[in-house]
């Protein structure tokens, strides 16, 4: 009998996924002297999570293996910045800031009315996998505050609580 | 007299962002006037100037320029665009409504210090400027402006690519950005040495705010003497000042360099929600010094505010009305930077979280006295005790707002609870239209 293959082995990966992977890895790596492939590693990150869902360690991994990186490495820039994402998440990820500016314009209450209703504490997700709520620091949107980001993509700003309903509802 | 704008004048209009837009409002006129130019004299021009950095540390661009060693290569330029210092909202604007001034200044600077490859290191939260930006090169690359040719006619290379962050405050930090950029987390190098000696990869590196590199095409085609005219003393050009929290207008708004705080509050941003009174302003982001409501008839100059005992910073404004509790606020202060600190430094790391549960202490009411002077020994054994700057902007908020409202904190002490109640972000919560240059948001 053979042995598993180790948790975090690229070789767990779906075949296709890793393809696409690999071809846009590419391009990315280009921005960077050829000597110096490892500077990729964010974009790496971000490019595994875009396509696996989420930096598992195998998607780590993948990254270091890519770029010529010890496991470790990966490991440290994914557990590092805030937006990657060493777990899954719901299908939408919805970052409240909470940071000054914002709570001067109601993000407190935006932020605790979106705790009761989707019934998560900060970090959660929703049990049918929907939604998953965090706080954030400040998003740069200061004089528009108070600022919301889905899916580490879009950017809603002058919310108020009817308007973060209005958006939530058409996320499926 | 009207004002002049050099860096929102094209906001909002028809096609800002696209070349053919910039284009026809005389974009790329001063990397073709560069070109003729000795790489010296640009530098010279820049210096005469007086253009400071806009990231918020001041110091005079042009002086920077001239740390590159003389004699080695490849030496890079970086972009800071990681504007995530809280109340700060510039850059993003820049980079939205006019990139090509941008990579235009990119450019003339790359030409003036012989660098070939540039790097815009953009936060990872704004996805939407980091396409505009990366759509904005790549039609100056199939312009033919960057590449092999500098507008397609001087032999010089050239090269830029944005590199997105990840979430991380500390990457603004020019050392760990640069860290950041190699693909590692983002730890501040011991400095000296200095990026424009050891930088990216170890060679020389000149770190500069957007804002700051968004003026180089204005200095180029106008003179560094007429820059400098729009300033005072030794702060030269306009700024953009960002506003936020309790007043009427919020927004971004270019100013010349010394234009009074108290005026941009009262009169540009339409004074304060519901006619009530300013009871403190945080001139320059987060982490510069607190001012009382009485305190801000100043001018916004990068030394007169110092003079003020406080930081003109990134130019983020942030104000709080009387009916603002400012424990909550700086509680929620010291979070932001004890949840920001990257962990090398023993002081930062330890001593941000104490901050910032002490601080939360007495805004629930159960804080005592003792609790108040802790804090104001903790903040003292962390700034200067750090590699990087973070330590310090997390320990002048707390020593300012002890020094401007310590009755606050002994308020919530005696009365062992906070006397705003549920009102502590205060009465007048809600979101106001944004000016943003000439653009309602």
């Amino acid at each position: 009998m053979t042995n598993p293959a180790p948790v975090g082995a690229v070789e767990e990966l779906p075949r296709d996924k890793v393809e696409r992977f690999d071809r846009e890895l590419s391009a990315i790596v280009k921005r960077y002297p050829p000597d110096r492939k490892v500077a990729a590693m964010l974009p790496a990150l971000r490019l595994g999570q875009e396509i696996f869902g989420y930096c598992s360690p195998a998607v780590q991994q993948l990254a270091a293996d890519r770029l010529g990186a010890s496991p470790t490495r990966a490991e440290e820039v994914a557990t590092f910045y805030v937006m990657f994402h060493t777990h899954p998440l719901g299908r939408h990820l919805v970052e409240v800031c909470t940071n000054v500016s914002c709570c001067l314009t109601g993000a407190e209450r935006i932020f605790e009315h979106l705790k009761q209703k989707l019934g998560v504490k900060n970090g959660g997700t929703t049990p049918d996998g929907r939604f998953t709520l965090r706080e954030v620091e400040c998003l740069g949107s200061c004089g528009t505050a108070p600022a919301m980001l889905i899916d580490e993509n879009e950017m809603h700003e002058r919310l108020d609580i009817k308007r973060v309903e209005q958006i939530l509802e058409g996320l499926k | 007299m009207s004002e002049t704008l050099i860096l929102t004048k094209r906001w909002g209009q028809p096609n800002s962002a696209a070349l053919a837009g910039y284009r026809a409002d005389g974009g790329y006129a001063a990397l073709d006037k560069a070109l003729g130019m000795e790489p010296g004299a640009i530098v010279d021009e820049v210096k005469k100037s007086n253009l400071r950095g806009r990231g918020g540390a001041g110091f005079a661009t042009g002086l920077k320029w001239t740390f590159l060693p003389k004699d080695v290569r490849p030496r890079y330029l970086t972009i800071n665009a990681d504007e995530s210092e809280p109340g700060t909202f510039k850059d993003r604007y820049i980079i939205e409504h006019d990139p090509h001034q941008l990579i235009e200044g990119i450019a003339i600077t790359c030409y003036a210090l012989d660098i070939h490859l540039a790097y815009v290191y953009i936060r990872g939260e704004f996805p939407k400027q980091a396409r505009v930006l990366e759509k904005a090169i790549e039609e100056a690359r199939a312009a033919g402006i960057l590449g092999a040719k500098l507008l397609g006619k001087k032999d010089f290379d050239l090269d830029i690519h944005v590199h997105r962050g990840a979430g991380a405050y500390i990457c603004g930090e020019e050392s760990a950005l640069l860290e950041s950029l190699e693909g590692k987390k983002g730890y501040p190098r011991l400095k000296p040495p200095f990026p424009a000696i050891v930088g990216l990869w170890g060679k020389p590196t000149i770190i500069n705010n957007v804002e700051t590199i968004a003026n180089i095409p204005w200095i180029l085609s106008n003179g560094g003497e007429a820059f400098a005219a729009l300033g005072t003393g030794k702060t030269g050009g306009t700024r953009l000042f960002g506003v936020s929290g309790h007043v009427n207008r919020p927004g971004v708004y270019e100013k010349p360099a010394a234009y009074n705080l108290k005026k941009l509050i009262m009169e540009d941003c339409g004074g304060i929600p519901g006619g009530r009174k300013v009871k403190a302003v945080i001139p320059g982001g987060s982490s510069s010094p607190v001012l009382r409501g009485d305190e801000i008839d100043i001018s916004l100059e990068v030394d007169a505010v110092k003079a003020a005992g406080s930081m003109s910073g990134s130019g983020g404004i942030i104000v709080f009305d009387d009916s603002t509790c400012l424990v909550r606020a700086l509680a929620r202060i010291s979070k932001f930077y004890a949840e920001e600190s990257c962990g090398q430094c023993t002081p930062c790391r330890e001593g941000t979280s104490w901050m910032e549960g002490i601080i939360e202490k007495i805004e629930h009411g159960h804080g005592t006295a003792a609790d108040v002077d802790k804090l104001e020994q903790i903040a003292g054994n962390i700034g200067g005790n750090t590699i990087c700057a973070l330590g310090d902007a997390a320990s002048m908020p707390v020593q300012s707002f002890l020094k401007k409202f310590r009755d606050e904190f002994i308020r919530h002490v005696e009365e062992r609870r906070c006397p705003y109640g549920d009102h502590g972000w205060g009465l007048e919560q809600s979101s106001r239209p944004a000016v943003v240059g000439a653009v309602r948001y």
